[in-house]
């Protein structure tokens, strides 16, 4: 598997999603934000968490104008695989790739915790390795993680089965508990927690682990 | 335009007494231009200057053998083997988190993160130890959710982990809260990058963000006392932005990298002016600037704002002339700035052109080396009073009392508004003793820990000073690390007052008598004096922030414990009730002797739980709230049940010190007893996990009351 990870200004998980791609055996290129190409022969893009351009104006706004996001657009409308990690869900949404919004938690504040979660689908290349229905534990850290989406968009994402993960205890209002989605084609996947944060035991959990190994099982398959 | 003419009131509104002003006539022979006053201000006052802590903070031992870099440097460096080093501080932020609290303490730890990363250093982890007003102050509230989302807002988005820290109430902090912010990070021993200018003619380079108005003489408001006019000094608080301080730091790393780095000082207090002195004074040379060539970010700023502005994410660095274009390269990469605003020079002169004009020409040793230091007189604190008897209380309605005193209380409120696993390296979160951060890309780990008990200190500076280094090294030694070494953020109020002086002398002993036992010398630290408002002093409060390092990650005493396990008492109790939790809790009282610390005990007991730790499960150390309030904490992080057999109140809550709880099954006891019989510690079995009750003596709760109290009070109380 070879995986590239885009790196904003203000990416701060992007060492962190490197290495759970490569814990999964993949091989990684860093990407800078300013690049207009992805690098040849790519299998899955990773957009990392952090607070892209600061956070200013919108979460992910501004990284969703940067010039290698419209290869990563176009990469994934070419049936190519994207992974958005909570700032990255972000601007995954802001760049339409996937429906909805991320706004500020309800209670307001930044919220860090170890999360439950739900594995609301399997059919997915980053779910597959889960129980359909498990509960797994990743960390969540988010200001903004509260999913808001507009009713018909909520009634395609339900009979389209493209409810990846709902938060068990919801941290942040989400509509529905989402706490990821997946696109049309199901191979784009948003998400609020960090699974990177929950790959090795010493973390405190290795459920995260599994949404890398779903994916080199797809790659080394394809 | 032109400057104004000095005058006696704008002598002093520049924090410059009679005395030192006429040592600046005699310095230089002549009157001093605005912005030469503004510079000797900037460079003068207790915040830069050190003035009256100087002659006390030589006698704090800051040597030994894994020491790289102790104090004078923007940060301490420390040897952890295999050709690494931790770099690491602890700073104040006080006057500017409680004029406003958001912006105060976000630049509090922008501040820190910058004297980390100036030398070289990769961040890797952060604390932050508060104190505020009490609970029910009418601006407490207020403080504490600005300043725990300010802290949240810069190092969460920087991208540190915040591993731990305290936060304290108590009235003493009403008029003056504290925010005081370490952090500490990783680089390879032999890249250490220092401040010292060498080379003359090399240009000098303004990096980073543009200056503007904000924090024109911030250090001068942080080295005077608060009265009614607070409000006016909104504007001496500067703004943070930590987008821009994480830019600053990759841009860094990169550019180190490139060698282009001579020497680098970050631009914090006093802004330009330290900055370029510090450079040129410990590089003995001389610094030319041309203000001309200083990016900005508001029209018309005069000489004397652009040296005195405390714009955050600035560095200074003396360049490599041959390196210029890869430098450069990396900063446009960042969209940074970086321009060469000078040059070093031969001679013993700080020169300041604007506008085609001097604005400045001093001699530049004299700003730091001839800055005025005192003596001040001190009065040693009067022994305190025996404590008076205490009734026997309920020990479960103690118990109750602290878990519903937000001092004792969970902190979760706090310690979620930060990121505490960003680098994914977080091995233990906060929330309970040391913080734990793996060495990245090994199997070695840091811990961390900050901590001070003021009410000892104030009580007994010595003792308190003492204490603190203590109970570091034990909640270092409590996770199975070695304690390496000490940063000091000492917090006091009026330095003129003998009785204040005597407390920071007292406590500045205790310090090293510790620090020297337990061999963790101090490499860093701070001094924040004036911590008064309207003439009443804060509690005397030198935290102590200390590292200690891991060998190996299977061998962190993290467990938690199991219905069966014993509850095991290291150390010797004599039942100290004075100054204690539970008297300032349950009593309302503050009163009696702070508890006495046996540095040989302390040593032997914590070298004991190192040497054993394998056969330690779970361990912490005892200190707010004695043996009952770690028994709590032990069982609510196990989920079991504890029942304490003696339930006399000065066994159960008193505060003796060198004292460890540790919970493990019976066959590995037994193996302990036999092991602390031959290391000469003292070991008692004080009761059992089990069940789902905690009991003290007759008396008892459900596990799951007294846990929702725990949970829920420091919420209530401020939220």
């Amino acid at each position: 598997m070879k995986a590239a990870v885009i790196v904003f200004p203000g990416s701060n998980c992007d060492r962190d999603l490197a290495e759970g791609f490569r814990k999964a055996g993949a091989d990684v290129n860093m990407v800078w934000h300013k690049d207009t190409d992805l690098p040849e022969g790519i299998d899955i893009v990773g957009v990392p968490g952090g607070f892209s351009f600061g956070d200013y104006l919108r979460c992910g706004a501004i990284a969703a104008r940067s010039p290698i996001s419209q290869a990563v657009v176009a990469f994934a409308q070419k049936g190519g695989h994207v992974l958005g990690i909570c700032n990255g869900f972000q601007v995954l949404c802001e760049t339409g790739l996937l429906p909805g919004v991320l706004m500020r938690n309800a209670g307001l504040k930044f919220v860090c915790r170890q999360q439950v979660l739900r594995v609301e689908t399997q059919q997915s290349p980053f779910t597959q390795e889960f129980a359909q229905g498990a509960e797994i534990t990743i960390p969540i850290a988010h200001h903004d993680g509260n999913y808001s989406v507009a009713d018909e968009e909520m009634k395609q994402l339900q009979d389209q089965d493209r409810i990846a993960f709902r938060y068990i205890d919801n941290p942040n209002g989400s509509m529905g508990d989402i706490a990821g989605v997946l696109s049309e084609n199901r191979r784009v996947l948003g998400m609020m927690p960090h699974p990177e944060r929950a790959v090795e035991d010493p973390q405190g959990g290795t459920d995260g682990a599994k949404l890398f190994a779903s994916l080199t099982r797809i790659m080394t398959l394809a | 335009m032109t400057e104004p003419e000095l005058t006696d009131g704008l002598i002093a509104a520049h924090g410059l007494s009679p005395d030192e002003y006429q040592r600046i006539l005699d310095i230089i022979g002549r009157s001093p231009t605005f912005t030469e006053l503004g510079i000797f201000s900037a460079m003068w006052n207790e915040h830069c200057s050190y003035k009256s802590s100087k002659k006390w903070l030589r006698i704090l031992p800051t040597d030994g053998p894994q020491v790289i870099c102790g104090p004078g440097e923007n940060a301490g460096v420390v040897d952890i083997g295999d050709g690494q080093a931790v770099v690491f501080k602890m700073e104040s932020h006080n006057h500017p988190s409680y004029i406003e609290p958001y912006q105060g303490a976000a630049t509090g730890v922008g501040g820190i993160l910058r004297d980390v990363f100036t030398m070289g250093a990769r961040p890797i982890a952060a604390m932050n130890a508060l104190s505020f007003g009490s609970p029910d102050h009418p601006k407490t509230k207020s403080l504490v959710s600005g300043v725990v989302a300010g802290v949240g807002g810069y190092g969460n988005c920087f991208g540190v982990p915040t591993v731990g820290g305290e936060v304290r109430f108590h009235p003493a902090y009403n008029g003056n809260c504290l925010v005081n912010a370490f952090a500490a990070g990783l680089a390879d021993a032999d890249k250490i990058f220092y401040s010292a200018a060498s080379g003359v003619g090399m240009p000098v380079v303004y990096l980073g963000a543009k200056t503007g108005r904000d924090g024109v003489g911030g250090a001068t408001m942080a080295s005077a006392e608060f009265d009614d006019t607070i409000e006016d000094k909104r504007p001496t608080v500067q703004v943070g932005d930590p987008f821009t301080e994480k830019r600053l730091m990759e841009a860094c790393q990169e550019l180190m990298r490139t060698g282009a780095v001579i020497s680098i000082q970050d631009m914090g207090a006093a802004g330009l002016t330290c900055s370029a002195v510090e450079m040129g004074d410990k590089g003995n040379l001389g610094v030319k600037l041309n203000l001309d060539d200083v990016p900005v970010r508001e029209e018309n700023m005069t000489a004397y704002e652009m040296m005195l502005s405390e714009s955050q994410e600035r560095m200074l660095m003396v360049l490599d002339p041959a390196k210029e274009d890869a430098a450069k390269a990396v900063f446009e990469k960042w969209d940074l700035d970086f321009a060469i605003v000078g040059e070093t020079i031969a001679e013993d002169r700080f020169l300041i052109e604007h506008n085609g004009k001097v604005m400045a020409d001093l001699p530049l040793k004299a700003l730091s080396g001839n800055a005025p230091e005192y003596d001040r007189p001190w009065v040693e604190t009067p022994a305190a009073e025996p404590l008076e008897d205490l009734p026997q209380v309920d020990g479960i309605d103690a118990l109750k009392a602290l878990l519903s005193s937000p001092n004792y209380a969970r902190k979760q409120w706090v310690w979620e508004q930060y990121d505490s696993q960003v680098m994914a390296d977080t091995l233990v979160a906060p929330g309970s003793g040391a913080g734990i951060v793996r060495v990245h890309g090994t199997t070695k780990a840091l811990a961390f820990t900050s901590d001070v008990t003021p009410r000892y200190v104030k009580a007994n500076p010595v003792e308190g000073g003492k204490q603190a280094v203590a109970e570091a090294y034990r909640n270092l030694t409590a996770v199975g690390a070695k304690p390496l070494a000490t940063t000091d953020n000492l917090n006091f109020g009026n330095p003129e007052k003998p009785e204040i002086m005597g407390q920071f002398v007292g406590a500045i002993k205790g310090i090293g008598a510790a620090v020297a036992a337990l061999d963790m010398p101090i490499v860093s630290g701070n001094v924040s004096l004036y911590n008064e408002t309207d003439g009443t002093g804060i509690l005397p409060t030198p935290t102590i922030g200390a590292v200690g390092l891991i060998d190996d990650i299977d061998h962190i005493i993290s467990g938690t414990v199991r219905d069966g396990h014993l509850a095991i008492l290291v150390g010797d109790t004599t039942g100290h009730l004075g100054q204690s939790a539970l008297l300032a809790e349950v009593f309302n009282r503050e009163d009696g002797d702070a508890p006495a610390v046996d540095l040989d005990t302390e040593k032997r007991n914590g070298d004991f739980i190192r040497a054993e730790r394998d056969w330690i499960d779970v361990c912490t150390d005892i200190s707010d709230g004695g043996l009952a309030m770690a028994a709590f904490e032990m069982a609510y992080a196990g989920g079991v049940g504890v029942c304490l057999d003696d339930d006399t109140t000065a066994f159960a809550f008193g505060e003796d010190q060198g004292r460890y709880l540790i919970g493990c099954s019976f066959d590995k006891a037994e193996a302990l007893m036999i092991a602390a019989g031959n290391a000469g510690v003292t070991l008692s079995t004080v009761g059992k996990f089990t069940g789902d009750t905690v009991r003290i003596g007759r008396s008892e709760a459900p596990l799951a009351d007294l846990s929702h109290l725990f949970e829920t009070s420091f919420e209530a109380a401020l939220a």
